[in-house]
C-alpha cells in the first residue's frame, strides 16, 4: 500500500500500481512513505509532522530550478554512512534513503547563504526575516542594494506558465539580471502585461508600471565596486 | 569530378581487411633512405615563428631538387615550448632548437645532406653544460614516458595516411570486428582508467552506466574546452593527432549504441578546430566514419561545436546546455549525464586524453595499460609544465613520478638562480603544494590529499619572487569572471572572497578576513551548485594552510614578503647603481623620477603609482622594489 | 576582409548586406540549437553583433529573441558594440600572470584608455583579455589581430602597438 499526499492535509492509501510508485525513505528519523517521482522538498512540503525547510526560488508552479540553495539538506544512500549535501528541491525521493534537514551543518551553512544574501540584499522582507529566524545579524561585507535575488521565478514563470519568452536572464557573474530582449520589450511580442513575473517574485523587486509592462530591477553596479567608485569620486580633484 | 569522386572511391576502405591492405601500401610506399625533417608546428613554436621555418624548408628544398631524397613534415606540438622553434631530423632524430628561417639552408646543406651537426643549434643543458644532439637524451624528454604524445612529432596531423601508417585504426578494427560492447567496457574497466578532464572518475563505469542505458538516441562527446590557465595539453593533441582523439570517440560511440558525436573546442584553439576538421573530412573520406564504418554497419557522425568562451562549459552540464544553443549553465547532476545528458539522452562525456587513451588501452590491453602508474592511478597523465621552470612545456609522465622529479629533472628546476615556492595543480579548482611535499607521487588521491587536485594536469611552478595571497586572488579574481551567477554560494562567495583578496593585498586587512575566507569556503563546498563554485575555495584555502604566515604578514605588518602587492610594495634608486640613462625617466607614467643625464635619478614616491616600468626598463639593477 | 569601422559605414554596410545575412542564417535552418556557431560566424563578417541581424536571427529560426540575447550576453566572446580597427587580446592565464601579465591590462587602461571588453574613442584599438592561450613558455603573451607577441612588457607593448594604425 502506498500513501499518496494529494494536498499537505490530505492523504489515500492507493494499492502500489502502476504509475504508482510506493517509496520509503526517512526524514529527520521520522520514516515516511510517498509517490515515486517527486523531490525531497514536495515530499517534506506535503507530509504532516516534518519541520519545513525553507526555499526561496521554488514555486508549486513552476519546476524547481535550483539556485538559491536554501533548501539543501543532507542526505545518505548508503544507510548513514556517508552523507552529501543535495538541493532538495531537485533530490528525486528514493527508496531507503536518510534526509537530514536540520543538523548543525545545514544550520551553518543556511546561516551563511543567508548572510550572503543579506548582504547583498538588506531591505527586501523575505530575507530579512530569514536573517531573523536564523541569527544572522549584520553581514560582515559591504551592503549591496539589489531587490532581486536572483530566483528565476519570474523567468520560470514567464516561459512555463504563459509560454512566452518575454524576459530572460541576461550577462553572467554578479552582473546577472532579469533582462527584456536589449532592454526593451517593443523588439518582441513576447509581453502581454499578464502581471504573472511580479505576482510570483518573493521579494517585490518586479513592479507592474503603468503602461502594463513590468518593470524589472537592473543590477547595480555590485558592491565593492560601489565603494571603489565612491572612493575615486571623494578622491578625484574636482 | 568524375575523376574526383573516382578518387574518393578509391580512398574508401570497406572492410578491415582493405585497412589492412592500405597500411600495408603505405608503409610500402615509404622510401627508407629518404630523410624526414619534422617541424614542430604546435600554436606555440608558430608564435614563435615556426610557419617561416617551415616555408624555408619548403623554398629551400624545391630549390635544390631534393623532393625525392628529403621529406619535410609539419607535425603537432613536440612539447618543449620553451626551446621552439624545434627541428628534428630522422633517422637518428637530431634535435636542433630555436630554430630561425635563415638557418634552414645550412641544416639542409650540413646536416641532411651531409650528415654534420650544427652545435649552435644543439640544446645545451644547463646542468652539465654539455651539448645535446639526439632528442632521446635530451633531459626534458629521457624521463619522459611518451606512449600518446610521442606520436605529436612523428605525424602530420592534417594527413591521415601518417597516422594510418603508424597503426592508427587498428584498435578501432579490432573492436568492430571482434569484441562485443560489455567486453570493450570490461576492458576499460580492467585497465584502471580514470577521466583526465579532472573529475578522475572511472571511464569504465561511466561506459558502463552509458551502455545501460535504455534510450534510442545516444550522444558521445569529447570536451575540448580546456579552460585551466596554464593548460593546453588537449589543445596540443587535438592539434597534434586529432585521430588517435577520433578512434577513441568512435570505439566510445560503438560501444554505447551512440550515432551522434560531438567536440566541443575552446573558441580561442582554432587550429585545434582546423586540424580536428580536417580529420573528420579525411576519416569520412576513407570510410573510416560516417555510414558503414569498415563495412561493420556501425554509423557515426561527429559535428564540432566552439565554445563561446566561457569557462564554466567545461562543466559536462553546461557544456551540453551550449550544445543545445543555450547559456551554459550548470545543473544539478543527481541524475549522471550518462543517463540523462543532452537532450535527456544519455551521453557518455571524456575529455580529450582520456579519448585519446582509449585506443591504446584495446590494442595493447589493459593488463599492459595496468601496469603503469599506482595503485589508484593507472597509466601516464600528461601535464604541462609552466610558470617559473626552465624547460616549460608538455610531459608525459607515468602516475607515481615524483614532483620533484617532474620539477627539477624533467623541468630542469627554477630559472634565474631563484628558489622553489609552490607547484600549483589542478588549475582554479586546485590548490598550491609547498616545498616540503616535493617527493610526493603524482596521482589523483595524493594530490587531493595535500589540498590540491590533479584537475586537468596543469602544473604551475612559482618561484620566491611570487606573493601566495595575490596568487589566491588572482584565481579568485578568475573565477569570479567565469561564475555563470546561477546559485547564491558562488555568485555572491566568490565576489566576497574577491572583496577580501583585494583588501588583504591592498594593506586593509583583517584578523578576521581569515575566518570569513574559511567560513565562505564552507558555504562554497557544500552549497554550490557545480564543481566550479565548489572547489572554488581550494586556491584560497590551501594558500592559507601552507602560507599563513604571508597572509599574516600582508593583514598585520602591511608587508608583501615577495615584493608583489602594488600598495604594499617601494619602489626606489640605488644612486650608487645608477648611471643617469635617463630610461626610467622616459618610461615613468606619472613623472615621478627626475633627474639630469648622467646624474643619479630621484624617485618621487608620492607620484609613484607602483607601475614597475622602471624596473623593467633599467639596464644597472638600480631599481630596488621592496 | 577590410573593415572600416566607422559606426556609421558599418550600419550602412549592414542594411545593404540583407543577402548575404539572409543567407547565412538560412543555410543554420532546421538547426536552432546551433545557434552558439551561428553567433560566431555572424561576429566574424561584421566583427561584432548588430542587433537587427539578431532579431533576423529570432524570427528566421523561430528562437525566442530573449535567449538570443541570453547567449550573446553569456558568452564572452560575442559583443554587441562594434569593435575596433584592430583587436589587442592580453593574455591573462596563470603562467603569464606570474610573468606580470596583468600589468599589461593596466597599460591598455592608463595610456589607451580602455578596459577589456572597450574600444578606443578613435576606433584604434579593442582590448579583450584571455585566459590561456597555450604559449606559456612565451609569456607574457599578446595577440594584436591574430599575430602573436611575446615576452611583452609595458615597454615593448607601446612599440608593437605603435605599428598599427
Amino acid at each position: 500500500m502506498a500513501k499518496v499526499w494529494i494536498d499537505s492535509e490530505t492523504s489515500i492509501e492507493v494499492e502500489a500500481a502502476d504509475g504508482v510508485n510506493a517509496v520509503s525513505l526517512t526524514v529527520d528519523d521520522k520514516e515516511i512513505i510517498v509517490s515515486a517521482g517527486q523531490t525531497i522538498l514536495e515530499a517534506v512540503q506535503r507530509v504532516d509532522g516534518i519541520g519545513n525547510i525553507p526555499a526561496l526560488c521554488n514555486h508549486p508552479a513552476v519546476k524547481p530550478y535550483g539556485a538559491c540553495r536554501i533548501c539543501t539538506v543532507e542526505v545518505s544512500e548508503d544507510g548513514g554512512s556517508k552523507f552529501k549535501f543535495v538541493a532538495s528541491c531537485l533530490y528525486p525521493v528514493k527508496n531507503g534513503l536518510i534526509v537530514k534537514t536540520n543538523t548543525e551543518k545545514i544550520r551553518k551553512l543556511r546561516k551563511g547563504i543567508i548572510e550572503l544574501m543579506l548582504a547583498r540584499s538588506p531591505n527586501v522582507k523575505r530575507i530579512q526575516e530569514l536573517a531573523e529566524e536564523y541569527g544572522v545579524e549584520e553581514p560582515r561585507f559591504v551592503l549591496g542594494d539589489q531587490d532581486c535575488i536572483l530566483c528565476g521565478l519570474c523567468v520560470r514563470a514567464c516561459q512555463e506558465i504563459m509560454g512566452k519568452s518575454a524576459i530572460s536572464l541576461v550577462n553572467r557573474g554578479i552582473y546577472r539580471e532579469v533582462a527584456a530582449p536589449f532592454y526593451a520589450y517593443e523588439l518582441t511580442e513576447e509581453c502581454i502585461g499578464c502581471g504573472d513575473c511580479a505576482f510570483v517574485c518573493p521579494t517585490g523587486a518586479i513592479k507592474m508600471g503603468d503602461d502594463g509592462r513590468p518593470i524589472l530591477p537592473k543590477v547595480k553596479i555590485p558592491y565593492g565596486e560601489i565603494e571603489a567608485l565612491m572612493k575615486k569620486e571623494a578622491t578625484s580633484p574636482s | 569530378m568524375v575523376e574526383q569522386v573516382r578518387k574518393l572511391l578509391e580512398k574508401r576502405v570497406e572492410s578491415v581487411a582493405e585497412l589492412e591492405k592500405l597500411r600495408q601500401s603505405i608503409l610500402d610506399k615509404k622510401d627508407s633512405s629518404r630523410i624526414c625533417i619534422s617541424v614542430c608546428g604546435g600554436t606555440a613554436c608558430r608564435a614563435s615563428g615556426s610557419e617561416a621555418v617551415v616555408e624555408a624548408f619548403v623554398d629551400e628544398i624545391e630549390r635544390r631538387e631534393l623532393q625525392v631524397q628529403v621529406e619535410m613534415k609539419e607535425t603537432g606540438c613536440h612539447g618543449f615550448c620553451e626551446r621552439g622553434p624545434l627541428v628534428v631530423i630522422e633517422p637518428k632524430k637530431i634535435f636542433y632548437q630555436q630554430v630561425k628561417p635563415e638557418d634552414v639552408a645550412e641544416i639542409i646543406a650540413e646536416t641532411v645532406m651531409g650528415g654534420k651537426v650544427i652545435e649552435r643549434l644543439l640544446y645545451v643543458d644547463p646542468a652539465s653544460g654539455e651539448k645535446i644532439t639526439y632528442e632521446s637524451d635530451v633531459p626534458f624528454y629521457k624521463r619522459q614516458t611518451r606512449t600518446i604524445f610521442g606520436a605529436n612529432g612523428e605525424i602530420d596531423p592534417t594527413n591521415i595516411e601518417d597516422y594510418i601508417a603508424s597503426g592508427g585504426y587498428s584498435a578501432l578494427s579490432k573492436v568492430l570486428t571482434g569484441m562485443k560492447p560489455q567486453e570493450v567496457v570490461d576492458e576499460i574497466k580492467k585497465s584502471g582508467l580514470r577521466g583526465r578532464g579532472g573529475g578522475g572518475f572511472p571511464t569504465g563505469r561511466k561506459w558502463q552506466s552509458c551502455l545501460d542505458a535504455k534510450a534510442d538516441i545516444k550522444y558521445t562527446i569529447c570536451n575540448a574546452d580546456e579552460g585551466d590557465p596554464g593548460a593546453y595539453q588537449d589543445r596540443s593533441l587535438l592539434e597534434g593527432n586529432p585521430h588517435s582523439v577520433l578512434e577513441g570517440m568512435i570505439i566510445g560511440a560503438f560501444t554505447i549504441g551512440s550515432h551522434q558525436g560531438y567536440i566541443y573546442v575552446r573558441n580561442e584553439y582554432p587550429l585545434a578546430v582546423e586540424h580536428a576538421r580536417i580529420a573528420i573530412e579525411q576519416a569520412t573520406d576513407y570510410g573510416l566514419l560516417g555510414e558503414n564504418i569498415l563495412g561493420s554497419g556501425f554509423d557515426l557522425k561527429v559535428t564540432i561545436n566552439k565554445g563561446g568562451g566561457a569557462f564554466v562549459c567545461g562543466e559536462s552540464s553546461a557544456l551540453m546546455a551550449s550544445l543545445e544553443g543555450k547559456i551554459g549553465e550548470p545543473k544539478a547532476k543527481y541524475v549522471h549525464m550518462s543517463e540523462k545528458g543532452l537532450w535527456d539522452s544519455p551521453s557518455l562525456l571524456n575529455n580529450v586524453k582520456t579519448w585519446a587513451n582509449i585506443s591504446l588501452i584495446i590494442n595493447k590491453g589493459a593488463d599492459w595499460f595496468s601496469k603503469i602508474g599506482t595503485t589508484g592511478s593507472k597509466g601516464t597523465m600528461i601535464f604541462s609544465l609552466v610558470g617559473n621552470i626552465n624547460n616549460t612545456g608538455l610531459v608525459e609522465v607515468p602516475m607515481g613520478i615524483t614532483l620533484r622529479e617532474m620539477i627539477f629533472d624533467i623541468g630542469g628546476g627554477i630559472p634565474n638562480g631563484k628558489k622553489f615556492k609552490a607547484v600549483q595543480t589542478g588549475g582554479p579548482s586546485g590548490g598550491c603544494i609547498p616545498e616540503q611535499f616535493l617527493d610526493t607521487p603524482v596521482d589523483f588521491d595524493e594530490l587531493t590529499k595535500l589540498g590540491s587536485m590533479m584537475g586537468s594536469g596543469g602544473m604551475i611552478v612559482m618561484d620566491e619572487d611570487t606573493c601566495m595571497v595575490d596568487v589566491a586572488k588572482y584565481f579568485v579574481e578568475f573565477l569570479k569572471g567565469e561564475s555563470c551567477g546561477k546559485c547564491t554560494p558562488c555568485r555572491e562567495g566568490i565576489n566576497r572572497m574577491s572583496e577580501i583578496l583585494s583588501r588583504i593585498t591592498q594593506g586593509k586587512g583583517k584578523r578576521e578576513d581569515l575566518d570569513t575566507l574559511e567560513d565562505l569556503a564552507g558555504i562554497l563546498s557544500a552549497g554550490a551548485l557545480c564543481a566550479l563554485g565548489q572547489t572554488a575555495a581550494n586556491p584560497v584555502m590551501s594558500t592559507l594552510r601552507y602560507f599563513r604566515d604571508e597572509y599574516l604578514a600582508h593583514i598585520e605588518q602591511k608587508k608583501c614578503p615577495a615584493g608583489v602587492c602594488r600598495e604594499l610594495i617601494r619602489y626606489s634608486i640605488d644612486p650608487d647603481k645608477c648611471e643617469g640613462c635617463l630610461r626610467c625617466l622616459r618610461a615613468c607614467p606619472t613623472g615621478a623620477i627626475t633627474g639630469e643625464k648622467r646624474e643619479p635619478h630621484i624617485l618621487n614616491q608620492g607620484l609613484c603609482i607602483k607601475c614597475g616600468a622602471c624596473y623593467d626598463v633599467c639596464k644597472f639593477n638600480a631599481v630596488i622594489r621592496q | 576582409m577590410d573593415l572600416n569601422l566607422d559606426f556609421p559605414k558599418v550600419k550602412a554596410i549592414v542594411e545593404s548586406s540583407t543577402e548575404k545575412v539572409d543567407s547565412l542564417i538560412d543555410s543554420y535552418a532546421g538547426n536552432k540549437e546551433q545557434l552558439i556557431s551561428l553567433l560566431q560566424d555572424i561576429q566574424a563578417e561584421f566583427n561584432y553583433l548588430p542587433q537587427d541581424v539578431l532579431v533576423k536571427v529570432s524570427q528566421k529560426l523561430d528562437i525566442p529573441l530573449s535567449q538570443v540575447f541570453s547567449v550573446v550576453t553569456f558568452f564572452r566572446a560575442f559583443t554587441l558594440q562594434p569593435r575596433g580597427r584592430h583587436l589587442v587580446t592580453v593574455c591573462l592565464g596563470t603562467a603569464c600572470h606570474v610573468k606580470g601579465g596583468s600589468r599589461l591590462v593596466e597599460k591598455m587602461e592608463r595610456d589607451y584608455g580602455i578596459k577589456p571588453g572597450g574600444t578606443t574613442e578613435d576606433m584604434r584599438f579593442s582590448l579583450e583579455t584571455v585566459n590561456c592561450l597555450g604559449c606559456c613558455a612565451l609569456g607574457p603573451v599578446v595577440v594584436v589581430d591574430g599575430k602573436y607577441e611575446s615576452k611583452i612588457n609595458p615597454d615593448k607593448l607601446d612599440r608593437v602597438l605603435r605599428g598599427y594604425k
